[in-house]
């Protein structure tokens, strides 16, 4: 990544706007493009918006994420996503049957982490999760770590081939959040193998032919 | 980074922690001496993540009435808000609370300044020894990281001048250091299950299950002690925790070789 | 005679360094030094605002606070815990910062700015706020440009930039004005004095700190963008 592609907030990004719409990460002033965010200005057609470098995670519906039990409530459990937004999984979006009046920590209990997915974002960012899906899934064994939510999708790689490649050579279940969270499940070295893995890929995530760095950083 | 209890006990039993070290090894440390202009000796010390800077200050006070013939010594840790999400504003936590007591303990049991050499004049005048510690990154052991820095600082320290009426010229420093004799380390062991732990992180403390802080001597002789935790320990822990603590500490003496 | 600088240039600020990314726990940090005057600043946040009565649901709710470090002052010990000085600076460093940031992109959320004084040699809150703008900026909070501060003045008779500490205390008139400035509008989001001044003198003093803040806001940049040159 060549630092002179990044701009910082208030940093001049167009000059001339008069053809140009501003997307996420920008703002119009004076006929001219100015960004508000620190990242990587992008023009597709007719927007111009700017891929961030760093950020909190901002819930969006049908996203998978993985979050933490924080507390229980009458409705169901508060769940941790970090996100700024704290979200509620309700007791009719568990996949068991439960009963008016059980004691909901018999399924999930505090600081227990769980697989889900957003169901729904209202205007106030109040978030609903669901796990009526087979993706989901409370995790019990395995460990947890958390990486920039920007760099997911480098994980991820292209058609699922990076993630495909660390599971394959570890033997491990992984699943990544898309709000940067990760759980990793599998033999004790395994499991820390993956885990590096997973971390050189969000540290190198700009590099090129990274794909071979990771396969032979897995091979070693 | 979270992992519960049972899969980091599958992963001690192999001898693994979350970042790739062994049980009884410290994390990467990083030390550097005179970083802070307005104090009168100063340390930052690094030690993984947790990143810790300390500052002397010195002042001229009445003693204490019990210790008319000693100076003062005063150890504080400041667990600012900066340096983690987990701190709060306001009044010092019990947590610092004990962190600046075992630290102090170290030091003062230690004997590791002359405290009789602080006097001016006995029952009347003293130099004070104020010494502050503030983590600017908390990743868990800040009591052994704290001492450390402590140490360094002192070692770092020279008297302002004074002038002709006994009051404090801060702007002018002297060439006079403290009266050091000694150099207290603390090492603290972490009992996870059956595992005792070394320079434990934030993640590994909070699944502790009880801790052994022990500041030992140059001559390998203890000053100071405190157990924390929930659980109990048991004489045979105590016996090998104190073995590690004592070569710990040679250890990380000679990383420091060039101060001693 | 005039007054002079043995060091440096009347409209001289001292030499500066700035960076990011120095406190892995927060958010967004910064470190910015100018002369012996050095800053801390965490960003945590936007985060989740308890008791929810403090909530804003139009917008996030900013919460700075200033410190001294215990060791951070020439002289005595600074004794910790809430003061009426610490409580100024934050509320003005609050509303230096507040006109840039775009807090309705994270309605019911708390975004705390912590600035901690490694040593301070005058001028502590300016740069405070310098290293908040870019602890905030390295967070990736949304916001409109970055904040850059510095403290002119006048000094024996004469209009300088960036007084250190022995002239705040030099003997006879001194006027101290600590200024931060949007550098993409020219506004001024802090303003504050100290001592006798004419207003002709002001405005030229604060003609005076216009150039000095563009090289500063230069360096808040270049450091936004070091932190992912040296990755």
């Amino acid at each position: 990544m060549e630092s002179n592609h990044i701009v910082t907030p208030g940093e001049l990004v167009e000059s001339n706007a008069a053809n140009i719409l501003p997307g996420k990460g920008v703002y119009k002033k004076d006929g001219k493009i100015f960004a508000k965010v620190l990242g990587i200005p992008r023009k597709a057609g007719r927007v111009v918006s700017i891929t961030p470098l760093r950020g909190k995670y901002l819930p969006k519906k049908g996203d998978l994420v993985i979050g933490r039990v924080v507390d229980i409530t009458l409705n169901g459990w508060r769940v941790d996503i970090n996100s700024p937004y704290s979200s509620l999984l309700p007791l009719k979006e568990f996949p068991a049957m439960v009963r008016r009046g059980d004691d909901l920590s018999k399924y999930l209990s505090i600081d227990d982490y769980i697989a889900s997915i957003v169901a729904n974002v209202s205007s106030q960012n109040i978030v609903d999760l669901t796990m009526k899906d087979a993706k989901c899934k409370k995790l019990d064994q395995g460990l947890v770590f958390r990486i920039n939510p920007l760099k997911v999708s480098r994980v991820i790689g292209t058609g699922g081939s990076m993630i495909s490649l660390i599971k394959q050579k570890t033997n491990c279940k992984i699943i990544l959040g898309a709000n940067g969270v990760v759980w990793i499940q599998g033999l004790p070295e395994q499991q820390l193998k993956a885990m590096q893995a997973v971390k050189l890929v969000e540290r190198l995530a700009h590099v090129q032919g990274l794909t071979d760095k990771i396969k032979s950083f897995l091979e070693s | 980074m979270f992992i519960n209890k049972e899969s980091l006990l599958k992963m001690l039993d192999k001898g693994l922690r979350l970042d790739g070290r062994g049980l009884l090894q410290f994390r990467n440390l990083e030390f550097e001496l005179g970083v802070i202009d307005t104090a009168e000796g100063s340390a930052r010390v690094k030690l993984g993540n947790t990143e810790v800077f300390a500052g002397v200050k010195l002042s001229i006070e009445q003693p204490f009435p019990d210790t008319p013939d000693e100076g003062i010594l005063m150890v504080e840790a400041n667990l600012i808000p900066l340096s983690n999400a987990r701190f709060e504003l306001g009044p010092p936590s019990v947590e610092a609370i004990e962190v600046s007591r075992v630290i102090d303990r170290a030091i003062r049991e230690g004997k590791a300044i002359d405290l009789k050499k602080l006097v001016i004049t006995p029952g009347e005048k003293v130099w004070s020894v104020s010494i502050d510690i503030v983590p600017i990154n908390y990743d868990g052991n800040l009591i052994d990281v704290g001492c450390l820095a402590a140490m360094l600082a002192l070692k770092n320290t020279v008297f302002p001048s004074v002038d002709e009426n006994g009051k404090i010229d801060y702007k002018h420093k002297t060439n006079k250091t403290l009266p050091l004799r000694e150099w207290p380390v603390i090492i603290t062991l972490h009992k996870v299950g059956k595992h005792l732990l070394l320079d434990v992180n934030e993640h590994e403390e909070r699944l502790s299950d009880c801790r052994l802080s022990v500041a030992v001597m140059k001559d390998n002789r203890l000053c100071a002690l405190q157990k924390g935790g929930d659980k109990p320990l048991t004489m045979r822990d105590i016996d090998e925790m104190l073995n590690i603590a004592i070569d710990k500490s040679e250890e990380l003496r000679k990383k420091l070789e060039v101060y001693s | 005679m005039a007054y002079a600088r043995k060091d440096r240039g009347l409209l001289e600020p001292r030499p500066i360094t700035a960076r990011v990314g120095v406190i892995e726990n927060a958010d967004g940090s910064a470190f910015f030094k100018i002369g012996r005057t050095a800053a801390y600043a965490a960003v945590y946040g936007p985060r989740d605002l308890y008791p929810r009565a403090l909530q804003n649901p139009r917008r996030a709710v900013l919460r700075t606070h200033y410190n001294m470090m215990p060791f951070s002052s020439v002289g005595e010990r600074v004794r910790q815990g809430p003061k009426r000085r610490s409580i100024e600076i934050s509320l003005v460093t609050e509303k230096a910062l507040l006109p840039v940031l775009e807090l309705e992109a994270y309605p019911n959320t708390a975004i705390d700015v912590f600035i901690e004084l490694l040593q301070a040699d005058a001028g502590s809150r300016a740069a405070g706020i310098c290293a908040a703008s870019m602890a905030l900026a390295h967070a990736g909070i949304e916001m409109k440009d970055l904040v850059a501060a510095i403290a002119v003045g006048k000094v024996g008779g004469e209009l300088v930039v960036d007084l250190e500490y022995e002239e705040e205390a030099f003997e006879g008139e001194v006027a101290d004005i600590p200024i931060a400035m949007i550098p993409s509008t020219g506004e001024i989001s802090l303003l504050q004095m100290d001592g006798p001044i004419s207003k002709q003198e002001l405005l030229k003093a604060i003609s005076l700190a216009k150039p000095v803040l563009e090289r500063i806001v230069k360096i808040q940049r270049e450091a936004l963008k070091d932190y992912y040159k040296s990755v």
